[in-house]
Protein backbone atom coordinates (compact mmCIF):
# COMPACT_ATOMS: atom_id res chain seq x y z
CA UNK A 1 0.00 0.00 0.00
CA UNK A 2 1.40 3.08 -1.13
CA UNK A 3 1.61 5.41 2.48
CA UNK A 4 1.21 9.10 0.78
CA UNK A 5 1.60 10.53 4.28
CA UNK A 6 4.92 11.92 5.44
CA UNK A 7 5.79 13.12 8.48
CA UNK A 8 9.58 14.48 8.91
CA UNK A 9 11.57 16.74 10.69
CA UNK A 10 11.64 20.38 10.20
CA UNK A 11 14.12 21.73 7.36
CA UNK A 12 17.21 23.50 8.84
CA UNK A 13 17.93 25.73 5.45
CA UNK A 14 15.30 28.94 5.45
CA UNK A 15 14.31 29.64 1.55
CA UNK A 16 16.50 32.72 1.10
CA UNK A 17 16.05 34.43 -2.15
CA UNK A 18 19.33 34.49 -4.21
CA UNK A 19 18.02 37.86 -5.71
CA UNK A 20 21.02 39.78 -6.82
CA UNK A 21 20.51 43.36 -4.95
CA UNK A 22 21.03 46.45 -7.45
CA UNK A 23 23.76 48.76 -6.19
CA UNK A 24 20.96 51.51 -5.76
CA UNK A 25 19.09 49.64 -3.30
CA UNK A 26 19.81 50.69 -0.02
CA UNK A 27 17.84 49.09 3.02
CA UNK A 28 17.37 49.98 5.97
CA UNK A 29 15.73 48.70 9.64
CA UNK A 30 13.68 50.94 12.33
CA UNK A 31 15.43 53.42 14.76
CA UNK A 32 19.00 53.53 12.13
CA UNK A 33 20.09 57.25 11.01
CA UNK A 34 19.22 57.92 7.45
CA UNK A 35 21.04 61.11 7.25
CA UNK A 36 22.51 63.29 9.80
CA UNK A 37 22.29 66.29 7.32
CA UNK A 38 19.55 68.83 8.68
CA UNK A 39 18.59 69.91 5.13
CA UNK A 40 16.71 66.76 4.17
CA UNK A 41 12.37 66.99 4.80
CA UNK A 42 11.08 64.09 6.26
CA UNK A 43 8.81 62.13 3.80
CA UNK A 44 7.03 59.11 5.08
CA UNK A 45 8.35 56.33 7.40
CA UNK A 46 10.87 58.87 8.70
CA UNK A 47 10.84 60.75 11.65
CA UNK A 48 13.30 62.55 14.00
CA UNK A 49 13.97 63.57 17.73
CA UNK A 50 12.98 67.63 17.63
CA UNK A 51 13.92 68.00 21.07
CA UNK A 52 17.76 67.35 20.18
CA UNK A 53 20.31 69.56 19.06
CA UNK A 54 21.40 67.07 15.93
CA UNK A 55 18.36 66.88 13.24
CA UNK A 56 19.59 62.98 12.30
CA UNK A 57 16.95 61.52 10.58
CA UNK A 58 15.74 58.40 11.63
CA UNK A 59 13.88 55.43 10.11
CA UNK A 60 10.72 54.37 11.30
CA UNK A 61 9.82 51.05 8.60
CA UNK A 62 11.91 48.00 7.71
CA UNK A 63 12.59 48.80 4.02
CA UNK A 64 14.19 50.92 0.83
CA UNK A 65 15.12 54.37 1.17
CA UNK A 66 14.23 56.74 -1.45
CA UNK A 67 15.05 60.20 -2.13
CA UNK A 68 13.86 62.61 -4.28
CA UNK A 69 16.03 65.68 -4.49
CA UNK A 70 15.44 66.92 -0.76
CA UNK A 71 13.17 64.30 0.12
CA UNK A 72 13.66 61.36 1.81
CA UNK A 73 10.86 58.44 2.74
CA UNK A 74 11.38 54.98 3.29
CA UNK A 75 9.37 52.59 1.42
CA UNK A 76 8.22 49.78 3.33
CA UNK A 77 8.94 46.09 2.06
CA UNK A 78 6.16 44.40 4.29
CA UNK A 79 2.91 47.11 4.11
CA UNK A 80 -0.34 46.68 3.33
CA UNK A 81 -1.57 48.03 0.39
CA UNK A 82 -1.75 51.91 -1.17
CA UNK A 83 -3.55 52.54 -3.73
CA UNK A 84 -2.84 54.67 -6.80
CA UNK A 85 -5.32 55.71 -9.36
CA UNK A 86 -5.53 53.33 -12.26
CA UNK A 87 -4.44 50.39 -10.35
CA UNK A 88 -6.37 47.15 -10.87
CA UNK A 89 -7.47 45.34 -7.79
CA UNK A 90 -9.42 42.02 -6.98
CA UNK A 91 -11.57 42.42 -3.69
CA UNK A 92 -13.45 40.55 -2.02
CA UNK A 93 -17.25 41.68 -1.09
CA UNK A 94 -17.30 42.73 2.76
CA UNK A 95 -20.61 44.20 3.17
CA UNK A 96 -23.14 45.47 1.41
CA UNK A 97 -24.54 48.99 2.17
CA UNK A 98 -26.85 51.58 0.62
CA UNK A 99 -25.92 52.17 -2.47
CA UNK A 100 -22.58 50.89 -2.23
CA UNK A 101 -20.50 48.00 -1.38
CA UNK A 102 -17.36 47.62 1.20
CA UNK A 103 -14.78 45.48 -0.88
CA UNK A 104 -11.91 43.84 1.34
CA UNK A 105 -8.53 45.07 -0.43
CA UNK A 106 -5.60 43.88 1.79
CA UNK A 107 -5.16 47.92 2.68
CA UNK A 108 -5.94 49.84 5.51
CA UNK A 109 -9.14 51.02 5.05
CA UNK A 110 -12.14 48.97 3.25
CA UNK A 111 -12.45 50.29 -0.21
CA UNK A 112 -15.74 51.01 -1.22
CA UNK A 113 -17.67 50.34 -4.78
CA UNK A 114 -20.14 52.99 -5.33
CA UNK A 115 -23.93 51.45 -7.16
CA UNK A 116 -22.90 54.06 -9.65
CA UNK A 117 -19.72 52.17 -10.57
CA UNK A 118 -21.14 49.23 -11.91
CA UNK A 119 -22.21 48.00 -14.86
CA UNK A 120 -25.60 47.08 -14.35
CA UNK A 121 -27.84 44.64 -17.36
CA UNK A 122 -29.89 46.53 -19.63
CA UNK A 123 -26.86 48.83 -20.81
CA UNK A 124 -24.23 51.16 -19.32
CA UNK A 125 -26.40 54.34 -19.44
CA UNK A 126 -29.09 53.00 -17.55
CA UNK A 127 -30.59 55.24 -14.98
CA UNK A 128 -30.30 53.56 -11.51
CA UNK A 129 -33.71 53.27 -9.97
CA UNK A 130 -34.95 52.42 -6.06
CA UNK A 131 -35.22 48.85 -7.22
CA UNK A 132 -31.48 48.43 -8.23
CA UNK A 133 -30.74 49.49 -4.94
CA UNK A 134 -32.99 46.85 -3.14
CA UNK A 135 -31.51 44.52 -5.33
CA UNK A 136 -28.29 45.39 -5.06
CA UNK A 137 -27.42 41.59 -2.99
CA UNK A 138 -28.35 39.81 -6.50
CA UNK A 139 -25.41 41.27 -8.36
CA UNK A 140 -23.07 41.52 -5.26
CA UNK A 141 -23.29 39.55 -1.71
CA UNK A 142 -20.56 39.23 0.75
CA UNK A 143 -18.03 37.15 0.02
CA UNK A 144 -17.95 37.40 -3.81
CA UNK A 145 -14.78 38.43 -5.45
CA UNK A 146 -14.57 41.14 -7.87
CA UNK A 147 -11.56 42.90 -10.23
CA UNK A 148 -11.79 46.48 -10.25
CA UNK A 149 -9.84 49.63 -10.92
CA UNK A 150 -9.26 52.25 -8.37
CA UNK A 151 -10.83 55.26 -9.74
CA UNK A 152 -10.11 57.72 -6.70
CA UNK A 153 -8.09 57.55 -3.83
CA UNK A 154 -9.47 59.70 -0.62
CA UNK A 155 -7.42 62.16 1.60
CA UNK A 156 -7.35 58.78 4.55
CA UNK A 157 -6.30 56.38 1.94
CA UNK A 158 -9.97 54.87 1.67
CA UNK A 159 -10.11 53.76 -2.53
CA UNK A 160 -12.74 54.13 -4.49
CA UNK A 161 -13.73 51.53 -7.09
CA UNK A 162 -15.60 50.80 -10.58
CA UNK A 163 -15.87 47.80 -12.50
CA UNK A 164 -17.41 50.40 -15.55
CA UNK A 165 -15.64 48.05 -18.07
CA UNK A 166 -16.08 44.44 -19.31
CA UNK A 167 -12.70 43.44 -18.33
CA UNK A 168 -13.74 43.67 -14.39
CA UNK A 169 -16.25 42.69 -12.90
CA UNK A 170 -17.60 39.42 -10.78
CA UNK A 171 -15.58 36.71 -11.02
CA UNK A 172 -15.95 33.12 -12.14
CA UNK A 173 -14.48 29.89 -11.17
CA UNK A 174 -11.22 29.58 -10.14
CA UNK A 175 -8.49 30.30 -7.65
CA UNK A 176 -7.45 33.13 -5.17
CA UNK A 177 -3.68 33.15 -4.32
CA UNK A 178 -2.65 36.27 -1.53
CA UNK A 179 0.82 37.16 -1.74
CA UNK A 180 2.34 40.34 -0.37
CA UNK A 181 1.50 43.54 -2.49
CA UNK A 182 5.13 44.84 -3.01
CA UNK A 183 5.92 41.42 -4.66
CA UNK A 184 3.94 42.54 -8.01
CA UNK A 185 5.67 44.45 -10.31
CA UNK A 186 4.27 47.30 -11.67
CA UNK A 187 3.86 46.93 -15.33
CA UNK A 188 1.61 48.46 -18.08
CA UNK A 189 -0.59 45.59 -18.17
CA UNK A 190 -1.73 43.08 -15.36
CA UNK A 191 -3.75 40.51 -16.92
CA UNK A 192 -2.62 38.13 -18.78
CA UNK A 193 -3.42 35.10 -20.77
CA UNK A 194 -0.28 32.65 -19.97
CA UNK A 195 0.28 29.90 -23.18
CA UNK A 196 -0.45 27.13 -21.22
CA UNK A 197 -4.30 27.96 -21.44
CA UNK A 198 -4.74 30.15 -18.02
CA UNK A 199 -5.82 33.84 -17.24
CA UNK A 200 -4.09 35.57 -14.11
CA UNK A 201 -4.81 38.80 -13.22
CA UNK A 202 -1.67 39.88 -11.12
CA UNK A 203 -3.57 42.66 -8.94
CA UNK A 204 -1.66 45.34 -7.29
CA UNK A 205 -3.06 44.50 -3.71
CA UNK A 206 -1.70 41.04 -3.81
CA UNK A 207 -4.38 39.47 -4.57
CA UNK A 208 -4.01 37.11 -7.56
CA UNK A 209 -6.65 35.33 -9.63
CA UNK A 210 -6.41 32.11 -11.97
CA UNK A 211 -8.51 30.90 -14.20
CA UNK A 212 -9.14 29.46 -17.68
CA UNK A 213 -8.82 31.69 -20.43
CA UNK A 214 -11.49 29.49 -22.14
CA UNK A 215 -14.35 30.45 -19.76
CA UNK A 216 -13.03 34.00 -20.11
CA UNK A 217 -14.65 34.03 -24.14
CA UNK A 218 -18.39 34.38 -23.03
CA UNK A 219 -17.44 37.66 -21.14
CA UNK A 220 -18.25 39.95 -23.66
CA UNK A 221 -22.12 39.20 -24.15
CA UNK A 222 -22.64 42.69 -22.68
CA UNK A 223 -24.88 41.65 -19.54
CA UNK A 224 -22.50 43.53 -17.31
CA UNK A 225 -20.23 40.33 -15.98
CA UNK A 226 -22.77 39.43 -13.58
CA UNK A 227 -23.70 35.90 -14.35
CA UNK A 228 -21.28 33.58 -13.31
CA UNK A 229 -20.71 29.96 -15.02
CA UNK A 230 -21.22 27.24 -12.88
CA UNK A 231 -20.15 24.04 -15.38
CA UNK A 232 -17.31 22.08 -13.85
CA UNK A 233 -13.91 23.84 -15.50
CA UNK A 234 -12.15 21.02 -17.69
CA UNK A 235 -9.27 18.68 -15.91
CA UNK A 236 -6.69 19.47 -17.96
CA UNK A 237 -7.70 23.23 -17.27
CA UNK A 238 -7.69 22.56 -13.74
CA UNK A 239 -4.56 21.28 -13.50
CA UNK A 240 -2.46 24.23 -15.24
CA UNK A 241 -4.54 26.34 -12.53
CA UNK A 242 -3.70 25.01 -9.72
CA UNK A 243 0.20 24.18 -10.81
CA UNK A 244 -0.05 27.87 -11.64
CA UNK A 245 -1.21 28.37 -8.19
CA UNK A 246 1.77 26.56 -6.20
CA UNK A 247 4.03 27.71 -8.87
CA UNK A 248 2.90 31.53 -7.34
CA UNK A 249 3.12 30.04 -4.02
CA UNK A 250 6.89 28.97 -4.34
CA UNK A 251 8.20 32.13 -5.63
CA UNK A 252 6.32 34.14 -2.72
CA UNK A 253 7.64 32.34 -0.55
CA UNK A 254 11.43 32.95 -1.54
CA UNK A 255 10.10 36.96 -2.32
CA UNK A 256 10.56 36.90 -6.09
CA UNK A 257 9.23 39.36 -7.77
CA UNK A 258 6.10 38.47 -9.48
CA UNK A 259 5.03 39.48 -13.15
CA UNK A 260 4.15 37.38 -16.52
CA UNK A 261 7.91 36.14 -17.18
CA UNK A 262 8.55 34.82 -13.97
CA UNK A 263 5.25 33.24 -13.11
CA UNK A 264 6.01 31.45 -16.52
CA UNK A 265 9.24 30.70 -16.28
CA UNK A 266 8.45 28.84 -13.11
CA UNK A 267 5.28 26.96 -14.59
CA UNK A 268 7.56 25.59 -17.14
CA UNK A 269 10.24 24.68 -14.42
CA UNK A 270 8.02 23.10 -12.60
CA UNK A 271 6.43 20.81 -15.59
CA UNK A 272 8.50 17.91 -15.19
CA UNK A 273 6.84 17.39 -11.03
CA UNK A 274 3.60 16.48 -10.93
CA UNK A 275 1.47 19.49 -8.91
CA UNK A 276 1.29 18.35 -5.20
CA UNK A 277 5.11 17.72 -4.90
CA UNK A 278 5.35 21.46 -5.66
CA UNK A 279 4.19 22.25 -1.99
CA UNK A 280 7.62 20.52 -0.76
CA UNK A 281 10.96 22.86 -0.06
CA UNK A 282 13.12 21.03 -1.88
CA UNK A 283 11.15 21.22 -5.18
CA UNK A 284 10.03 24.78 -4.04
CA UNK A 285 13.64 26.12 -3.77
CA UNK A 286 14.81 24.48 -7.05
CA UNK A 287 12.17 25.45 -9.16
CA UNK A 288 13.22 29.16 -7.75
CA UNK A 289 16.45 28.61 -8.46
CA UNK A 290 15.70 27.80 -12.23
CA UNK A 291 13.33 30.61 -12.34
CA UNK A 292 16.10 32.80 -11.36
CA UNK A 293 18.99 31.69 -13.43
CA UNK A 294 16.23 31.85 -16.72
CA UNK A 295 15.82 35.72 -15.79
CA UNK A 296 19.16 36.22 -15.00
CA UNK A 297 20.06 35.08 -18.24
CA UNK A 298 17.39 37.36 -20.01
CA UNK A 299 18.30 40.51 -18.37
CA UNK A 300 22.30 39.79 -18.94
CA UNK A 301 21.44 39.08 -22.97
CA UNK A 302 19.07 42.23 -23.15
CA UNK A 303 21.59 44.27 -20.94
CA UNK B 1 -13.86 27.94 14.42
CA UNK B 2 -12.55 30.57 12.08
CA UNK B 3 -14.08 30.73 9.22
CA UNK B 4 -12.71 31.80 5.64
CA UNK B 5 -15.32 33.21 3.61
CA UNK B 6 -15.51 32.27 0.10
CA UNK B 7 -17.45 33.54 -2.85
CA UNK B 8 -20.03 31.11 -4.89
CA UNK B 9 -18.04 30.50 -7.85
CA UNK B 10 -15.16 29.64 -5.56
CA UNK B 11 -16.90 26.76 -3.49
CA UNK B 12 -18.08 26.09 -6.48
CA UNK B 13 -14.57 25.46 -7.97
CA UNK B 14 -13.28 23.44 -5.19
CA UNK B 15 -16.25 20.98 -4.68
CA UNK B 16 -15.59 20.17 -8.56
CA UNK B 17 -12.67 19.80 -7.74
CA UNK B 18 -12.95 17.62 -5.05
CA UNK B 19 -15.27 15.22 -7.65
CA UNK B 20 -12.02 15.13 -9.79
CA UNK B 21 -9.89 13.83 -7.27
CA UNK B 22 -8.34 16.77 -7.67
CA UNK B 23 -8.11 19.81 -4.94
CA UNK B 24 -7.06 23.18 -5.28
CA UNK B 25 -3.70 22.56 -4.49
CA UNK B 26 -3.15 19.30 -6.37
CA UNK B 27 -3.57 17.19 -3.60
CA UNK B 28 -6.10 13.91 -3.99
CA UNK B 29 -9.15 13.51 -2.08
CA UNK B 30 -7.14 11.54 0.49
CA UNK B 31 -3.63 12.77 1.18
CA UNK B 32 -2.09 15.48 3.91
CA UNK B 33 -0.62 18.64 3.51
CA UNK B 34 3.29 18.25 4.02
CA UNK B 35 4.26 17.52 8.23
CA UNK B 36 6.72 18.82 9.61
CA UNK B 37 7.04 17.80 13.27
CA UNK B 38 9.77 17.99 16.33
CA UNK B 39 9.78 17.15 20.18
CA UNK B 40 11.61 18.13 22.98
CA UNK B 41 11.84 21.60 22.46
CA UNK B 42 10.67 22.96 25.68
CA UNK B 43 13.42 22.63 28.45
CA UNK B 44 10.91 23.68 31.02
CA UNK B 45 8.14 20.98 30.19
CA UNK B 46 8.42 17.42 30.62
CA UNK B 47 7.53 16.69 27.24
CA UNK B 48 7.03 18.97 24.26
CA UNK B 49 6.41 19.05 20.08
CA UNK B 50 5.94 21.23 17.60
CA UNK B 51 3.93 20.10 14.79
CA UNK B 52 3.13 22.22 11.62
CA UNK B 53 0.36 21.06 9.44
CA UNK B 54 0.75 22.80 5.63
CA UNK B 55 0.07 26.43 7.33
CA UNK B 56 -1.07 25.24 10.51
CA UNK B 57 0.93 25.45 13.26
CA UNK B 58 0.77 23.91 16.92
CA UNK B 59 2.72 24.10 20.11
CA UNK B 60 1.94 21.17 23.10
CA UNK B 61 4.19 20.88 26.38
CA UNK B 62 3.34 18.17 29.11
CA UNK B 63 3.67 18.58 32.74
CA UNK B 64 3.63 16.30 35.15
CA UNK B 65 2.54 16.46 38.57
CA UNK B 66 1.42 15.01 41.96
CA UNK B 67 -2.20 15.28 42.55
CA UNK B 68 -4.76 12.72 44.28
CA UNK B 69 -6.59 9.78 42.23
CA UNK B 70 -10.21 10.49 41.74
CA UNK B 71 -12.14 8.05 44.07
CA UNK B 72 -13.45 5.60 41.73
CA UNK B 73 -9.93 4.54 40.34
CA UNK B 74 -7.45 4.66 43.26
CA UNK B 75 -5.00 3.05 41.79
CA UNK B 76 -4.90 5.35 38.49
CA UNK B 77 -3.83 9.01 37.77
CA UNK B 78 -5.14 10.98 34.89
CA UNK B 79 -4.43 13.35 31.33
CA UNK B 80 -5.77 16.53 31.39
CA UNK B 81 -6.11 18.37 28.68
CA UNK B 82 -6.49 22.13 27.88
CA UNK B 83 -6.37 23.88 24.52
CA UNK B 84 -5.22 27.81 24.11
CA UNK B 85 -6.23 29.20 20.83
CA UNK B 86 -3.61 32.48 20.39
CA UNK B 87 -4.60 35.58 19.14
CA UNK B 88 -1.72 35.57 16.86
CA UNK B 89 -3.53 32.63 15.01
CA UNK B 90 -6.39 34.66 13.92
CA UNK B 91 -7.79 37.95 15.15
CA UNK B 92 -11.14 35.88 15.93
CA UNK B 93 -9.61 34.52 19.09
CA UNK B 94 -8.96 37.80 20.91
CA UNK B 95 -10.89 37.17 24.37
CA UNK B 96 -13.04 34.43 24.73
CA UNK B 97 -13.22 34.22 20.79
CA UNK B 98 -11.18 31.10 20.98
CA UNK B 99 -13.42 28.94 23.51
CA UNK B 100 -15.77 27.18 20.96
CA UNK B 101 -12.37 25.63 18.76
CA UNK B 102 -10.45 24.85 22.09
CA UNK B 103 -13.41 23.95 23.75
CA UNK B 104 -14.15 20.95 20.65
CA UNK B 105 -10.32 19.97 20.26
CA UNK B 106 -10.20 19.61 24.63
CA UNK B 107 -13.43 17.29 24.22
CA UNK B 108 -11.93 15.21 21.75
CA UNK B 109 -8.75 14.67 23.21
CA UNK B 110 -10.13 13.94 26.29
CA UNK B 111 -12.83 11.15 25.08
CA UNK B 112 -10.21 9.53 22.80
CA UNK B 113 -7.87 9.12 26.02
CA UNK B 114 -10.52 8.37 28.48
CA UNK B 115 -10.15 4.48 27.47
CA UNK B 116 -8.13 2.06 29.41
CA UNK B 117 -6.59 0.27 26.30
CA UNK B 118 -5.09 4.06 25.04
CA UNK B 119 -3.06 4.53 27.88
CA UNK B 120 -2.24 1.89 30.77
CA UNK B 121 -3.67 4.70 33.37
CA UNK B 122 -2.19 2.55 36.57
CA UNK B 123 1.46 3.03 35.74
CA UNK B 124 0.94 6.71 36.21
CA UNK B 125 -0.18 5.86 40.01
CA UNK B 126 1.84 5.87 43.05
CA UNK B 127 0.31 5.19 46.09
CA UNK B 128 -3.15 3.61 45.83
CA UNK B 129 -5.71 6.51 47.23
CA UNK B 130 -2.98 9.09 48.09
CA UNK B 131 -0.84 10.11 45.29
CA UNK B 132 -1.14 9.66 41.73
CA UNK B 133 0.66 11.74 38.28
CA UNK B 134 -1.44 14.32 37.17
CA UNK B 135 -0.34 14.36 33.13
CA UNK B 136 -1.37 17.65 31.87
CA UNK B 137 -1.23 18.34 28.39
CA UNK B 138 -1.40 21.80 27.43
CA UNK B 139 -1.58 22.70 23.18
CA UNK B 140 -1.63 26.04 21.97
CA UNK B 141 -2.46 27.23 18.31
CA UNK B 142 -0.04 29.66 16.94
CA UNK B 143 -1.30 29.71 13.48
CA UNK B 144 -4.61 28.37 11.95
CA UNK B 145 -4.83 26.49 8.36
CA UNK B 146 -7.37 24.49 8.65
CA UNK B 147 -7.45 20.80 10.17
CA UNK B 148 -6.57 21.69 13.90
CA UNK B 149 -7.86 18.91 15.19
CA UNK B 150 -5.51 16.33 13.77
CA UNK B 151 -2.46 18.27 14.01
CA UNK B 152 -3.46 18.40 17.31
CA UNK B 153 -3.45 15.11 18.31
CA UNK B 154 -0.42 14.23 16.40
CA UNK B 155 1.49 16.72 18.47
CA UNK B 156 0.01 15.15 21.76
CA UNK B 157 1.01 11.29 20.89
CA UNK B 158 4.84 12.69 20.14
CA UNK B 159 4.80 15.02 22.72
CA UNK B 160 3.63 12.18 25.08
CA UNK B 161 6.03 10.01 23.46
CA UNK B 162 8.93 12.44 24.35
CA UNK B 163 7.45 12.84 27.79
CA UNK B 164 9.91 11.67 31.00
CA UNK B 165 7.98 11.54 34.56
CA UNK B 166 11.03 11.51 37.13
CA UNK B 167 11.11 8.13 38.68
CA UNK B 168 10.38 8.51 42.25
CA UNK B 169 11.00 6.14 44.73
CA UNK B 170 9.08 5.66 47.75
CA UNK B 171 10.54 5.00 51.44
CA UNK B 172 9.09 4.49 54.71
CA UNK B 173 9.17 7.95 57.01
CA UNK B 174 7.72 9.09 60.22
CA UNK B 175 4.51 7.97 61.42
CA UNK B 176 3.81 5.14 59.08
CA UNK B 177 3.62 7.69 56.21
CA UNK B 178 5.01 7.16 53.12
CA UNK B 179 7.97 9.83 51.40
CA UNK B 180 8.22 10.14 48.06
CA UNK B 181 11.86 11.32 46.93
CA UNK B 182 12.84 12.92 43.99
CA UNK B 183 15.55 11.70 41.89
CA UNK B 184 18.71 14.32 41.74
CA UNK B 185 19.43 13.63 38.31
CA UNK B 186 16.93 15.24 36.00
CA UNK B 187 17.67 12.79 33.17
CA UNK B 188 16.42 9.53 35.52
CA UNK B 189 13.05 9.49 33.90
CA UNK B 190 10.47 6.95 33.16
CA UNK B 191 8.60 7.11 29.68
CA UNK B 192 4.67 6.80 29.25
CA UNK B 193 4.18 3.57 26.78
CA UNK B 194 2.07 5.73 23.91
CA UNK B 195 2.11 2.95 21.63
CA UNK B 196 -1.87 2.59 21.56
CA UNK B 197 -2.16 6.37 21.48
CA UNK B 198 -4.73 7.61 18.72
CA UNK B 199 -4.71 10.05 16.32
CA UNK B 200 -7.86 12.22 15.53
CA UNK B 201 -8.67 12.04 11.50
CA UNK B 202 -10.97 14.30 10.28
CA UNK B 203 -12.85 13.65 7.16
CA UNK B 204 -14.84 16.60 5.69
CA UNK B 205 -17.75 15.65 3.07
CA UNK B 206 -17.68 17.94 0.48
CA UNK B 207 -20.79 17.18 -2.45
CA UNK B 208 -20.13 13.57 -2.98
CA UNK B 209 -16.82 12.76 -1.58
CA UNK B 210 -14.81 13.16 1.37
CA UNK B 211 -11.29 14.79 2.01
CA UNK B 212 -8.88 14.37 4.69
CA UNK B 213 -6.79 17.52 5.74
CA UNK B 214 -9.20 20.35 4.60
CA UNK B 215 -7.66 23.89 4.53
CA UNK B 216 -9.26 26.87 5.89
CA UNK B 217 -11.40 26.83 2.49
CA UNK B 218 -12.38 23.78 2.20
CA UNK B 219 -13.84 23.83 5.34
CA UNK B 220 -16.41 26.43 4.11
CA UNK B 221 -17.15 24.39 1.57
CA UNK B 222 -17.95 21.15 3.59
CA UNK B 223 -21.64 20.68 5.12
CA UNK B 224 -20.65 18.08 7.85
CA UNK B 225 -17.54 16.21 9.19
CA UNK B 226 -16.53 13.12 11.02
CA UNK B 227 -13.68 12.93 13.52
CA UNK B 228 -12.50 9.57 14.52
CA UNK B 229 -9.63 8.54 16.66
CA UNK B 230 -7.86 6.10 15.14
CA UNK B 231 -4.84 3.72 17.09
CA UNK B 232 -1.90 2.01 15.28
CA UNK B 233 -3.58 -1.04 14.75
CA UNK B 234 -6.89 0.53 12.85
CA UNK B 235 -9.13 0.51 15.66
CA UNK B 236 -11.81 3.27 16.99
CA UNK B 237 -12.01 4.55 19.93
CA UNK B 238 -14.16 7.68 19.59
CA UNK B 239 -16.02 9.25 16.71
CA UNK B 240 -17.81 12.11 16.33
CA UNK B 241 -20.02 14.17 14.24
CA UNK B 242 -19.46 18.01 13.22
CA UNK B 243 -21.22 20.26 11.33
CA UNK B 244 -24.69 20.83 10.59
CA UNK B 245 -25.18 18.80 7.42
CA UNK B 246 -26.37 15.33 7.08
CA UNK B 247 -24.71 12.16 6.17
CA UNK B 248 -25.97 9.37 5.09
CA UNK B 249 -25.22 5.60 6.34
CA UNK B 250 -23.28 4.51 3.07
CA UNK B 251 -21.40 7.11 3.21
CA UNK B 252 -20.65 6.84 6.62
CA UNK B 253 -18.99 3.20 6.76
CA UNK B 254 -17.26 4.88 3.59
CA UNK B 255 -15.83 7.22 5.69
CA UNK B 256 -15.28 5.08 8.39
CA UNK B 257 -13.26 2.74 6.63
CA UNK B 258 -10.99 5.74 5.24
CA UNK B 259 -10.09 7.24 8.28
CA UNK B 260 -9.15 3.68 9.56
CA UNK B 261 -6.81 3.26 6.35
CA UNK B 262 -5.49 6.94 7.30
CA UNK B 263 -5.40 7.13 10.66
CA UNK B 264 -2.99 3.62 10.44
CA UNK B 265 -0.78 5.38 7.76
CA UNK B 266 -0.03 8.41 9.67
CA UNK B 267 1.11 6.08 12.79
CA UNK B 268 3.27 4.49 10.75
CA UNK B 269 4.84 7.72 9.43
CA UNK B 270 4.72 9.15 12.95
CA UNK B 271 6.46 6.01 14.61
CA UNK B 272 9.33 6.32 12.29
CA UNK B 273 9.80 9.83 12.67
CA UNK B 274 9.86 9.68 16.47
CA UNK B 275 12.09 6.08 16.65
CA UNK B 276 14.69 8.19 14.12
CA UNK B 277 14.68 11.31 16.46
CA UNK B 278 15.11 9.16 19.93
CA UNK B 279 18.02 8.10 18.07
CA UNK B 280 19.70 10.84 17.09
CA UNK B 281 22.62 12.30 19.04
CA UNK B 282 22.16 15.32 21.04
CA UNK B 283 25.02 17.37 19.94
CA UNK B 284 22.46 17.67 16.38
CA UNK B 285 20.70 21.26 17.00
CA UNK B 286 17.00 21.71 16.84
CA UNK B 287 15.47 24.09 14.79
CA UNK B 288 12.84 25.15 17.43
CA UNK B 289 11.58 28.54 16.30
CA UNK B 290 14.82 30.42 15.07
Amino acid sequence: MNNSIVIRLPSKKRLNAQVPLSSNSFLITPGSVITEDADYMRGHGTYTNDDEEDHKLYASVAGVVERINKLVCVRALKTRYNGEVGDIVVGRIKEVQQKRWKVETNSRLDSVLHLSSVNLPGGELRRRSAADELTMREYLKEGDLISAEVQQVHTDGMLSLHTRSLKYGKLGQGCCVTVSPSLIKRRKNHVHNLSCGVTIILANNGYIWINSTAVDGTKTTGDGGFVVDTEPVQMDDREAICRVRNCILCLSRSSVMLYDTSVLYAYEASLQYQVKELLLDEIATEIVDQTLSLLERESSGNG
Amino acid sequence: MAKAILGDSEKWFIVHGVQDDFRTDGRSCESYRHIELETGILSNTHGSARIRLGSSELLVGVKVELGTPKPQRINEGWLEFHVDCSPNAHPVFQGRGGKELSDNICSMLTRVYRNNTVMDLEALGVIPQKHCWVVHVDVLILECGGNLIDAASIAVKASLYNTGIPNISLTDGDEGEVEINLPDDPEDVKHLKTINCPVLVTLSKIGNRHIVDATDEEECCCSASLVMGVTRRGHTVGVRKMGGGSLDPESLTEMIDSGKKIGRQLHISLDKLLKIEAGMSEDIKQTGYL
